[in-house]
């Protein structure tokens, strides 16, 4: 996002282009690694704490099969469901890696996402969050930059959980294992890990419910445009 | 503007996508890009990795109290029955193909050689894991004693079970894998020897890859210098028939 000047301009340049081809490509990635993780999860459709766990043991969750529709491929093929995973997982993980620090080299996580301190004084951050939850949309020149609960869900799922659902899914390797042992550890075993890249990818599902719902009700055609193009109406000021 | 996305739209919406991904899976090259992807894996990981990295090894209290059997939970076949029947006396690895010195080994001669014991986590292509003791001989031992030549690049290892219309499992690694420490023809589970639905007799651990690879009721080993010919040529059964990746390691 650009420095917004005194009097808003009736459009801005809202995302460069970084932003919006690793968000598209993202899109891509994250549908196919959801559904065919879903394909793969059916294979075992329940989940333990620990380092092993099997149809002996006791899971702390147990699902029926997901069904056809939101699973890659639609009939159940566990050989088709890990050759989609394994062949995005790499694209998908390489692509955050170069997103990630190109975002730190132009600037864009300290300008446009990093919090300042203004914001993060509790009085703010309430002020957000009621304003957020009547759904008033910012106007003008703050249309241009992220409020905090933005900013928040965007670190939290650019700097967290995609970084926690890759490093989960590598321990799912046992050629990984062997190679990075202590990373396994770090997540409490490989049973303890695949129940966090479950709930990983569950939480990124949440995150894709609000961020669809975000983005219709606040004019799904000027935000998907500036997503494409990168140009975005400025909202006028309310009067 | 106003857009109004009943759950019905939803499915639809997701289901066509899907669809479409699995008509383009039937896609000659998206097929070949997405079997592919195996290749990947398996140099970075060897890359990453150690030639000799050890699969992490766990404590005795760290012991699965069941160790869950899969795939063939008995041969069945007049032969297995009569090899289980003798308590595996007249049974036999033949050890073959791209050797100086083919051998046909006893379970009493495996028991002789030197052992190696290692608790491991085994990891099921499905998602499951169970950690249990293994007790057997390095498979580089025997290679070893079969004076393997160098042209050799893969080993072969054939099964007792039938997997239906007289096509018997199989799996094959690569010489990577076969001369790993942790590599090992196991005849005992847990200090017992090898039940029928473990493999019984003897069956190959290779603590690196996933569960499909650990071949069990093994009848022969086969030192060969290309999998083109054998079964389907995917070097497996698995992999003939389901489209699993040679490589199991990711």
């Amino acid at each position: 996002m650009e420095p917004a000047p005194a009097s808003p301009p009736d459009y801005a340049k809202r995302h460069r282009l970084s932003t919006r081809l690793w968000h598209w490509l993202n899109a891509l990635l994250l549908y196919v690694l959801f559904t065919s993780g879903l394909g793969i999860f059916n294979a075992h459709p329940r989940l333990y704490w620990g380092q092993f766990g099997a149809n002996f043991d006791t899971p702390w969750l147990v699902l029926d099969r997901f069904p056809g529709w939101i699973t890659l491929p639609a009939l159940y093929n566990l050989a088709m469901s890990r050759h989609w995973h394994l062949t995005a997982a790499p694209i998908f993980a390489f692509a955050l890696l170069a997103y990630m620090l190109w975002s730190l080299g132009n600037r864009h996580v300290a300008r446009d996402l990093a919090f300042n301190r203004a914001e993060l004084a509790p009085r703010q951050i309430w002020r957000d969050i009621i304003d957020h939850a009547r759904l008033r949309f910012p106007t003008g020149t703050a249309a241009l930059r992220y409020n905090v609960l933005q900013k928040g869900s965007y670190v939290a799922v650019i700097f967290i959980l995609l970084p926690l659902i890759i490093l989960t899914g590598l321990t799912m390797s046992p050629g990984m294992n062997a190679a990075w042992p202590w990373l396994v550890d770090l997540f409490g075993g490989r049973q303890s890990a695949r129940t966090i890249h479950f709930l990983t990818a569950f939480a990124l599902a949440a995150f894709f419910v609000v961020h669809i719902a975000m983005v219709l009700l606040a004019g799904p055609f000027n935000e998907v445009r500036s997503m494409v193009t990168g140009w975005y109406r400025v909202p006028k000021e309310r009067a | 503007m106003s857009i109004i996305i009943t759950r019905r739209a939803l499915v639809l919406g997701a289901a066509a996508t899907l669809a479409g991904c699995d008509r383009l899976a039937s896609n000659a090259t998206i097929r070949r890009a997405l079997f592919s992807a195996e290749n990947f894996h398996q140099w970075a990981q060897r890359s990453l990795m150690a030639r000799n990295a050890m699969a992490r090894e766990f404590h005795p209290d760290q012991i699965s109290p069941i160790f869950r059997a899969n795939g063939t939970a008995n041969p069945n076949t007049p032969e297995y029955k009569a090899l289980w029947r003798g308590g595996f006396a007249d049974w036999r690895l033949r050890v073959t193909g791209l050797v100086d010195r083919p051998l046909s080994l006893s379970l009493a001669q495996f028991h002789a050689m030197p052992h190696r014991e290692q608790i491991t986590r085994h990891d099921c292509v499905e998602g499951w894991s169970a950690i249990g003791k293994w007790r057997g001989v390095p498979l580089s031992l025997i290679l070893n004693a079969a004076r393997m030549r160098d042209t050799a690049r893969y080993i072969v290892l054939r099964c007792a079970d039938d997997m239906g219309g007289g096509k018997a499992y199989y799996e094959s690694i690569d010489m990577v894998d076969a001369f790993h420490p942790q590599t090992i023809l196991a005849f005992a589970l847990n200090d017992r020897p090898l039940s029928v639905a473990n493999g019984a007799p003897l069956r190959l651990r290779v603590e690196r890859q996933l569960g499909y690879k650990q071949a069990k009721y093994l009848m022969a080993i086969e030192a060969v210098n290309s999998l083109s010919q054998i079964g389907r040529g995917k070097g497996g059964f698995w992999e003939d028939h389901a489209g699993y990746d040679w490589y199991a390691g990711i």
